[in-house]
């Protein structure tokens, strides 16, 4: 019989009992909607992750201070807090797999007050000029501030979309004054949008100034441990700020006021971020990274790093580490769905066969071979399975089309899922199928003529 | 000789007790003959009838159809055989329900190995149809059809493939009088064509329409076995 001629017999066959077709192709359109909507959530938001990482910088690496923790169980053994500016300048001078570097304190959740606005900035970066090429940042309009206005603690800063936005009333905001912690600081550049990273959060909401701006008239001093005894006294702030003072009072810190700054003599910052050279060195300046902060820290062989190290490359490997438990998660409840949904069409082929016994006797006595009535039902069951294969497709794309719309989520349809959505669903038809169109083909006609 | 019955014998295996049905029938038949196959209820005629037309196999014996022994062949050339050689038609139609006249007629052909195309297909329909007068019902499911008709329907399906023997096993059976008639007309217009037409009945005064008529009795042939009358 020829394909098309079976196919037409077996969909007559399916439209004879339309509600009891649905009910059993149930399980694998449920089973097939989850994998559509599964894959195309998933590469959606592996996707986004992919564009985050690229806007961040694809070679950056970060160093940030504090032991490593494992299992919530600090493995560092009494290190204090240790990322000192003087580390990120050893870092630039030492390190030949590195590009740039920059130090990086926050000052998160500080209110920003510009005229009779005020808002609390997702990011207040303090931060070098490098820090803009790292993370791919752009200015937009006005200009990056330079290093001498961080040596001169200047208080000058740059202010994302966002802050445009919330601030200024979406007008231009260069040279508008903007105040933070009562410090006020002159916007000279706007940051071209980057919109939402890869946790959806917003990354034009940032405000970033001169480093030592921010650390020292922003979020106060933080001084090194006052009994510590390691000797990175021996570097001298005066190394790194060559315009600065020297720390004469520090026990005045609280009463420090913007205009009569003085500079303590350990400093910390929250960040070095920097870039290697190459994305293909990355892994060589991070191990020039370890080994010089571990001397200049003066770890022992058997202490464990007090600072910890982490890259862009990784940052995606983490993500989509998480992406890929789910996306298994997602999948084993699509498998069971399909083999559930697959027995049940093995019941009802077989309820089918039964029924039509006469049928097949029939065309047995006409001239059908076992083979022609095993083809027969194997399509049946096929087409039966591809029905609801399609239903599920459609049903999982508009699954993801509701997450996008309601949750928005970044979603992307995907052919290659369609594809394989069709071919297991051919395939639970040919494997569920398979039992009762034997079945069928065993038969004798004569026996299937005189069937009740 | 088209058709040559030598001993067969057909036995059912029911647990412990064997059911022997057939007990040694030899016949021979001629190509165009019409032969009736009478006998009382329960002498074996159906399940001659069905080793005939190659429904069911015999426990015994040779069965020569054209000179090809078929008795013993495999499964899908005895297929082939039904399809190609043999036309069967039985006591209840055997239509598929919802499913058009003319598509009960042509679903024999779905199984032919040479492909024709669906058009070919359906003008041999059409034209079976008008064969046994129902063209103009080609449309009709079979329960919008007469007992009569859906036989006559029953019939073209049978003679679709052209085949030199057509098996009925009591095709006026489930008839009244008047639609028996129609029947027999059309199996003695399908003879005078030159179809060799072998059929079972209770009714003498259908056996008397056929050139031959062969008694049959408790799974043995009484009389009519050969053509020249006489048992051999
Ligand atoms: N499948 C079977 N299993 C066991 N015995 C059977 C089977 N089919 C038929 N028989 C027996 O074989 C005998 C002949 O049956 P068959 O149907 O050939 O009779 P028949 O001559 O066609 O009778 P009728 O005129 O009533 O149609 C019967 O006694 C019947 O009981
Ligand atoms: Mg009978």
């Amino acid at each position: 019989m020829s394909m098309i001629g079976t196919i037409i017999v077996a969909l007559k066959a399916l439209r004879r009992n339309p509600m009891r077709a649905m009910l059993t192709t149930l399980g694998i359109v449920i089973g097939i909607a989850a994998v559509i909507a599964m894959m195309e959530i998933g590469s959606g938001s592996s996707n986004s992750i992919r564009k985050s990482i690229e806007k961040m910088g694809a070679n950056c690496i970060m160093v940030m201070p504090g032991a490593f923790r494992m299992g919530g169980v600090s493995q560092g053994s009494g290190s204090t807090m240790s990322l000192t500016p003087e580390d990120c300048e050893a870092v630039l001078r030492e390190c030949v797999n590195v590009g740039k570097a920059v130090p990086v304190v926050n000052a998160r959740g500080k209110q920003a007050v510009a005229g009779n606005l005020n808002y609390s900035p997702n990011n207040i970066i303090g931060t070098g000029p490098d820090f803009l090429s790292i993370r791919n940042w752009e200015i937009g309009e006005g200009r990056a501030f330079s290093d001498r206005e961080v040596d001169e603690r200047s208080r000058v800063c740059l202010v994302g979309a966002t802050i445009v936005r919330e601030l200024f009333n979406g007008q231009s905001p260069i040279d508008c004054e903007l105040r933070i912690q009562n410090v006020t600081f002159k916007v000279i550049g706007v940051l071209k949008s980057k919109g939402a990273n890869m946790m959806g959060g917003d990354e034009d909401d940032v405000v970033i100034a001169p480093w030592t701006t921010v650390r020292l008239r922003v979020t106060g001093l933080k001084y090194g441990s006052a009994t510590s005894t390691t000797s990175k006294a021996a570097t001298t702030p005066s190394e790194l700020y060559p315009g600065s003072g020297v720390a004469l009072y520090p026990e005045e810190k609280d009463n420090l006021r913007t205009d009569t700054l003085l500079i303590p003599r350990f400093i910390q910052i929250d960040q070095i971020v920097l870039t290697a050279t190459a994305p293909e060195r990355v892994d060589a300046a991070i191990g020039e990274l370890t080994a010089l902060l571990r001397e200049r820290h003066k770890l022992k062989p058997e202490d464990a790093d007090d600072f910890w190290i982490r890259n862009s490359a990784e940052f995606m490997t983490t993500i989509t580490n998480t992406s890929k438990v789910m996306t298994n998660l997602l999948l084993c409840v699509a498998l069971i769905s399909l083999v559930v949904g697959g027995v049940g069409i093995m019941n009802i082929m077989l309820v089918s066969v039964t029924e039509r016994t006469r049928e097949i006797g029939l065309r047995m006595a006409v001239g059908a071979r076992s083979t022609d009535i095993l083809r027969q039902f194997l399509i049946e069951s096929i087409t039966l399975c591809l029905v609801g294969g399609a239903i599920g497709i459609m049903l999982g794309h508009g699954a993801a089309l509701l997450v996008e719309s309601q949750l928005g989520w970044p979603i992307e349809s995907s052919p290659g899922a369609v594809a394989a959505a069709v071919i297991v669903s051919a395939g639970v038809g040919i494997v569920f199928g398979f039992y009762p169109a034997w079945k069928a083909s065993r038969l004798d006609p004569i026996d299937a003529l005189h069937y009740e | 000789m088209l058709i040559e019955l030598k001993d067969i014998r057909k036995t059912y295996f029911l647990g412990e007790i064997d059911v022997p049905v057939l007990k040694g029938i030899s016949l021979g038949i001629d190509r165009g003959e019409y032969v009736a196959l009478m006998g009382a209820s329960g002498s074996g005629k159906s399940t001659l009838m069905n080793i005939l037309g190659c429904l069911d196999r015999p426990t015994g014996g040779s069965y020569l159809l054209d000179g090809e022994e078929v008795g013993g062949a495999d499964n899908d050339r005895r297929a082939e055989v039904r399809n190609k050689l043999i036309g069967f038609v039985f006591q209840n139609f055997n239509l598929l329900p919802r499913t058009s006249a003319l598509d009960n007629v042509i679903m024999p052909l779905a199984y032919t190995a040479g492909k024709l195309s669906g058009r070919e297909c359906r003008r041999r329909g059409v034209e079976m149809l008008e064969r046994v007068g129902l063209a103009d019902r080609m449309h009709h499911y079979p329960s919008q059809l007469s007992g009569g008709q859906q036989q006559r329907v029953a019939i073209a399906r049978a003679l679709i493939n052209h085949p030199p023997v057509l098996f009925a096993d009591e095709p006026t059976g489930n008839l009244d009088s008047h639609t028996s008639e129609e029947v027999m007309e059309m199996f003695g217009k399908l003879n005078a064509e030159g179809i060799t037409v072998i059929l079972v009945t209770h009714a003498l005064e259908v056996a008397e329409r056929a050139g031959r008529i062969i008694h049959i009795h408790d799974g043995r042939i009484v009389t009519g076995a050969f053509e020249r009358g006489g048992d051999k």
